[in-house]
């Protein structure tokens, strides 16, 4: 069990000092978790460090591949009105 | 009627001995003269600080701390995002060692450098490793730099121990909230024991933290700025309490922000509609803040990679590439920074004691009547005087002009949401931009301007003059103000009065 940082990360470093695993490594394009250390955080921490400090929705994974922070749960903004916002952004 | 003085400057400041010159003692309006003055000589020569001194004296920003561990709905972490968030620009993010290297280089290549901050892209004191090992290195190479340091205040009490160690010359703290209630609409989460706060209780404990390290570093004598973004029907109406607490627990400036909210920015606020500030919604709750506490109204909102005096940018020159291949001779260039900082005191000083004896005396021959205040728009490029074409002008200084004097205002930016044209979508022309920005403005003071801008500008109710170029700034703004009431232009009735602005 683990998880895993996907190319939306923003290389923001937030994640990598509090992860007790030492699992967290600065990569390009992005950071990234040696699947083998990251222990979810089982016995350190209630809650998985990683995805508890990260602010990009969607960057941290589960081993299913679902995000740990979904659309919307960070930033308070709702999927719909981003995707209007983007919608007419792209039409100008 | 008494003479006519400049008010709300920070002048009193300049005077490095504390002596009194009679143009600035006893005002009380006077920005810095309540200060103790081991404060005021703390702050003479910061270009953040000083009105006058930020357009002899530079500062930079380095880029050495990207985590953050708070969300601010301003904010978009996937740009470039200091406190202050001036989304869109994306900083070169570089390690401790980097980041001393380009001091020194910039020091050695600018030396009116007097500042060194940290301010992001992230929050300093959520990577206190990266920050700290910057300040040590900094202060054993370069002990003539002053040293400075933003954050939001999550981590602050924890690091009060460390910033006292390294001589830390002020921190600056954004406030945006005393209240919890408040604080949800602007803070969705903070990190917190190993935990995502959200919410209320997120904020609570944020506004905890802020309002300890503010305690904890006045009792410790480091200076404290607060910095607050105005968000119109969210914590506008609010910040006057903020100001009144924090000037009450011992911050020395308080500096109130516009919210810079676009949706193509991609934050809560530029996505959910929020609007910014109105100059004159600014101006207002500055004015109301000013009346119990220090304003700041110069401040430019820098990017956390800032170089060069304030209102500029010289990041360019100084890259990395760039830096390998500079030749410096470190000792030298301290030497060098010592005898221009040393110039510069000298000017200022000069200035100070020669200001009095040029100002405007009251207008002639109108003793009996009173006139209402104008607002004028200069564009200067520095030194006091009005030496820019308005075509070239990124921001505007913003003066009232009135019987009782003038008083400097603030600034108004041009260029507030754009670096370059084509990143900003088709948006409105630079032109329509700067009218914009010039809002509640009856005159534009400037050394040139074309043609095209002039019509637009008569049109919009600003009328452009061109007429004081290289003449000091309150003198010209003061002549034009007596012009206006000679034309009658401010007699009631008269046309051309000041649009409504609300
Ligand atoms: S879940 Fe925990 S152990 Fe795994 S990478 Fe994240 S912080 Fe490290
Ligand atoms: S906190 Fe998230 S965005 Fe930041 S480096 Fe880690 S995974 Fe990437």
């Amino acid at each position: 069990m683990a998880l895993k940082i996907i190319e939306s990360c923003v290389n923001c470093w937030a994640c990598e000092p509090v992860c007790p695993s030492t699992a967290i490594y600065e990569a390009k394009p992005h950071f990234l978790i040696d699947p083998k250390r990251c222990s979810e955080c089982e016995g350190d921490h209630a809650n998985p460090q990683c995805a508890s400090i990260c602010p990009i929705e969607g960057a941290i994974v589960n081993s299913l591949g679902e995000p740990m922070n979904p659309p919307g749960s960070l930033t308070g903004i709702p999927p719909e009105k981003m995707a209007e916002a983007m919608a007419e952004m792209q039409a100008r | 009627m008494m003479e006519l003085k400049v008010l709300g400057q920070a002048q009193q400041a300049e005077n490095p001995k504390g002596g009194c010159s009679a143009g600035s003692c006893g005002s009380t309006d006077d920005q810095l003269s309540h200060l103790p003055e081991a404060i005021r000589e703390k702050v003479h020569n910061h270009p953040c600080y000083s009105e006058e001194a930020h357009h002899y004296f530079a500062r930079m920003h380095v880029a050495v701390a990207p985590a953050c561990n708070i969300q601010c709905h301003y904010c978009n972490r996937k740009y470039d995002c200091a406190n202050e968030s001036r989304p869109g620009v994306v900083s070169e993010l570089l390690t401790p060692d980097q980041a001393v290297k380009k001091t020194m280089a910039v020091a050695a290549n600018i030396p009116q450098m007097t500042v060194l901050g940290i301010a992001g892209p992230g929050d300093p004191l959520a990577n206190p490793e990266r920050t700290f090992a910057t300040f040590r290195m900094l202060s054993e190479q370069a002990p003539d730099i002053k040293l400075c340091v933003s954050t939001n205040g999550l981590a602050l009490p924890a690091a009060v121990d460390e910033l006292a160690r390294h001589n830390i010359d002020h921190v600056t703290i954004t406030i945006n909230c005393v209240d919890p209630e408040i604080g949800a609409k602007i803070y969705p989460w903070v990190f917190w024991n190993n935990r995502r706060v959200k919410g209320k209780k997120g904020a609570r404990i944020l506004i905890e933290q802020q309002q300890k390290g503010l305690e904890m570093l006045v009792a410790r004598g480091i200076l404290v700025k607060v910095n607050s973004v105005m968000i119109p029907g969210v914590n506008d109406e609010h910040l006057k309490e903020v100001s009144r607490i924090v000037k009450q627990k011992g911050a020395f400036l308080h500096n109130v922000m516009p919210l810079i909210a676009e949706a193509e920015h991609g934050t809560f606020y530029g996505v959910m509609g929020q609007r910014g500030p109105k100059p004159s919604e600014l101006q207002a709750l500055q004015d109301a803040c000013a009346g119990d506490m220090n304003m700041m109204r110069h401040c430019r909102q820098c990017r956390a990679d800032a170089v060069g005096l304030l209102g500029e940018d010289r990041g360019a020159e100084f890259t990395l590439d760039k830096i390998e291949q500079m030749d410096i001779d470190y000792g030298a260039a301290m030497q060098k920074r010592a005898r221009v900082h040393a110039a510069i005191a000298e000017e200022l000083a000069a200035k100070q004691v020669a200001k009095p004896a040029e100002h405007p005396v009251q207008p002639k021959g109108i003793s009996d009547k009173s006139y209402r205040p104008v607002l004028m728009a200069v564009a200067t490029q520095g030194g006091g005087v009005i030496n820019q074409h308005f075509g070239h002008a990124k921001e505007f200084l913003v003066y009232e002009v009135g019987m009782g004097g003038v008083r400097f205002i603030g600034h108004r930016k041009t260029d507030l949401y754009c670096e370059g044209g084509d990143t900003c979508g088709d948006g409105e022309s630079v032109l329509a931009r700067n009218i914009r920005a010039l809002e509640g403005c009856e005159v534009v003071l400037c050394s040139k301007i074309g043609f095209e801008p002039w019509g637009q500008l008569e049109e919009a109710g600003i009328q452009p003059n061109g007429e004081h170029a290289m003449e000091p700034i309150e003198d010209a703004v003061m002549a034009v103000y007596k012009e206006m009431i000679e034309d009658g232009r401010l007699d009631e009735g008269a046309a051309g009065q000041a649009k409504a602005t609300a």
